[in-house]
């Protein structure tokens, strides 16, 4: 249990209990706050849109307080506009913390790996916690390393597609070489998808999609705390070993009543 | 004419403080970009708008 008690996620010097992060899009804003407290998330990420004043509502009203928020550089189509959605971002006063997002593909939304290292490395020299979503390509994550992010976030499967550990392998590889948090962001669906990857040794999982399009989201988003919590004590008392063939008996082998 | 998050707006003369003000931002939480630039909200007075600038107005919205 205690080394349950102290185990944290640090990011960027900031250390956090919960191993969930969570999505803020296509759901209501009503919802948000039954969202936070039942995924028990302290991290929540959110888009920059150009405003327009028929919307009334801010979504930070309805974000509680201490929770940290995780821009996202969404849109972006290269270094140069991620890196000024994420300085229009700060300049919003949220503090430092940014996630690299950037698409030049609008049919399969994959990131695009090389503009987000250099976008890392612009963002970092400037002082943002830069978390890069990125392809699971481990070249790619060492390049992310020296480039000063402060985790990576490799994908599951496409964004928004529930599908699960698809890049697993990919993913393990990461979590087995890259000396930085693996946070496993987009495609994971079900909680049973999160736990498994907490089980691999990720940091955290981020989701949004398997939350937004469950039929009861508060109660998706509890599943989802539990599972993260059961695959990382899994993690950290390390899963039994898998025989490559036959069986183990798990009873004594001795004392039957025929001898 | 002064182009405004994509859109042709009259407002050259005016101070972007006012300009935001009138078109209800007030009280809003923004990030502006002027010309390329990012304005701090102490700033907005002193920027006078002129035609042929480009502004941006940015606020978060629900994202993953």
């Amino acid at each position: 249990m205690e080394k349950m008690m102290d185990d944290c996620l640090e990011l960027g010097g900031q250390r956090f209990h919960s191993r969930f992060i969570l999505g803020s899009g296509k759901y209501s804003l009503q919802l948000i706050e039954a969202a936070v407290q039942d995924a028990g998330a302290e991290i929540v990420t959110l888009a920059v849109r150009r405003a327009n004043t028929q919307d009334k509502e801010n979504i930070l009203d309805y974000i509680p307080k201490g929770v940290t928020l995780l821009p996202n550089t969404s849109g972006a189509r290269n270094a140069e506009e991620a890196v000024r959605i994420a300085r229009l971002a700060r300049a919003m006063g949220c503090g430092d913390f940014v996630k690299i997002e950037i698409m030049r593909d609008s049919k399969y939304l994959l990131p695009d790996n090389g503009e987000t290292v250099k976008a890392t490395e612009m963002l970092a020299k400037e002082g943002f916690i830069v978390l890069p979503y990125m392809y699971p390509d481990l070249n790619v994550a060492r390049e992310l390393v020296s480039a000063g992010a402060a985790a990576v976030m490799p994908l599951a499967a496409p964004i928004g597609s529930n599908k699960g550990l698809a890049t697993k392998e990919f993913i393990q590889i990461l979590i087995d070489e890259i000396d930085l948090p693996v946070i496993v962001d987009a495609g994971i669906g079900a909680p049973s998808q999160a736990c498994e990857a907490m089980e691999m040794g990720a940091a955290a999982i981020m989701a949004n999609t398997a939350l937004a399009t469950a039929g009861n989201l508060p109660l998706m988003a509890a599943a989802f705390k539990e599972a993260i919590v059961a695959g990382r004590k899994a993690y950290l008392a390390g899963l039994g070993r898998v025989l490559t063939r036959g069986a183990e008996a798990s009873d004594p082998l001795t004392g039957f009543l025929h001898d | 004419m002064i182009r405004i998050n994509g859109r042709q707006e009259k407002a050259a003369g005016k101070s972007l403080a006012d300009w935001l003000c009138q078109a209800g931002y007030s009280g809003r939480m923004i990030a502006v970009e002027y010309n390329g630039e990012i304005i701090s909200a102490e700033q907005y007075p002193q920027v006078s708008l002129h035609d042929g600038d480009v502004v941006e107005i940015v606020c978060f919205m629900g994202g993953g």
